[in-house]
């Protein structure tokens, strides 16, 4: 299936959020949301995929 | 000096953390300025997994950490940001920013306050980033802000203080709340002038950040906000129009 990461098309057979975060090497302190909607980390592992969803991982960054 | 949702800071100086030449230089900002504050941000991780070291050398300066919702538009992009940010960075401070403008980036006050009582309902210790109506800090105040953050000026502008007289009622009106300037800060003459006016803290970020030497920048602006808050605290003398001889005149010789 294919969803959006970040803004960009990505192909994926992981069925799970947190399968996708591990899939795509993403460790350490990020936030995540699917569709607009914040997924505590605590979710990720119930937060299933489908194709066209939309995907943010978040981190911290330099801020004014 | 007055505490910001039970936490005493060290000093007033609230430093934001974007467009430093370089990691190195920010981070000798902090350490040789000794601001208390860090303002950061969320944005999308990328390969480099760039967030991670920022996240490491901030957790490095030991400062308290001010998670920002910077370009949200609306309730809802802002409330998400906020528990996004809560997640990262294990703080219930957030510096709720609406923009309602895109040329000034002023609040958009409406929805601001509409935030900040969704967000203080969720347990958030929300900063407010707002303008220096009244009105507005009164409605804040109400939904559960215990800190009011008007702006000096359109943030990056470095015109100082665009309202001075509205910045100096609200000192007067809200004696017991914490306020900060946040935004518009250009010189530390400016930052000294928040302090005078009896403001708790001064939050800024491009007067440092795109100095020529922002290492140097930080330290002025520290000092400059050291002088202004212990003058306020000396009482300084009213401003007058004429004349008054400091030098006594009883004992003067007569010479002419």
């Amino acid at each position: 299936m294919q969803i959006m990461l970040n803004g960009v098309l990505c192909d994926t057979q992981a069925e799970t959020l947190t399968a996708l975060l591990v899939q795509e090497g993403f460790s350490g302190r990020v936030a995540t949301a699917v569709n607009e909607e914040f997924v505590p980390a605590a979710l990720r592992d119930e937060q299933s995929l489908k194709d066209g969803d939309r995907v943010e991982v978040l981190a911290p960054m330099q801020g004014g | 000096m007055k505490s910001f949702y039970g936490v005493t800071l060290a000093n007033s100086l609230m430093l934001g953390t974007a467009q430093y030449p370089s990691p190195t230089i920010l981070e000798q900002a902090f350490r040789q300025s000794g601001a208390a504050v860090a303002t950061v941000s969320l944005r999308r991780e990328g390969a480099d997994k760039a967030g991670q070291s920022f996240w490491s050398m901030i957790t490095d300066l030991g400062v308290h950490v001010l998670p920002n919702t910077a370009g949200c538009h609306t309730v809802k992009e802002a409330v998400t940001t906020a528990h996004m940010a809560r997640e990262v960075f294990d703080t219930n401070w957030i510096k709720l920013e609406v923009i309602g403008n895109t040329d000034t980036l002023q609040p958009d006050v409406f929805h601001l306050v509409e935030a900040a009582k969704v967000l203080t309902n969720d347990g958030f210790e929300v900063f407010p980033y707002t303008t220096e109506d009244l009105g507005v800090a009164e409605r804040l105040l109400s939904v559960g802000c215990e800190v009011l953050m008007p702006w000096g000026a359109p943030i990056g502008s470095g015109r100082g203080m665009n309202n001075e007289y509205a910045l100096r009622a609200m000192r007067a009106e809200f004696p017991d709340v914490p306020l900060v300037i946040d935004a518009g800060i250009g010189l530390p003459s400016h930052a000294a002038r928040a302090m005078e006016l009896g403001y708790d803290a001064v939050l800024l970020n491009t007067a440092v950040a795109r100095a020529g030497d922002p290492v140097a920048m930080a330290r002025a602006m520290m000092g400059a906000i050291e002088a202004g808050k212990l003058a306020y605290e000396a009482d300084p003398i009213e401003a007058r129009d004429m004349a008054e001889a400091s030098t006594p005149v009883i004992g003067k010789a007569f010479l002419s």
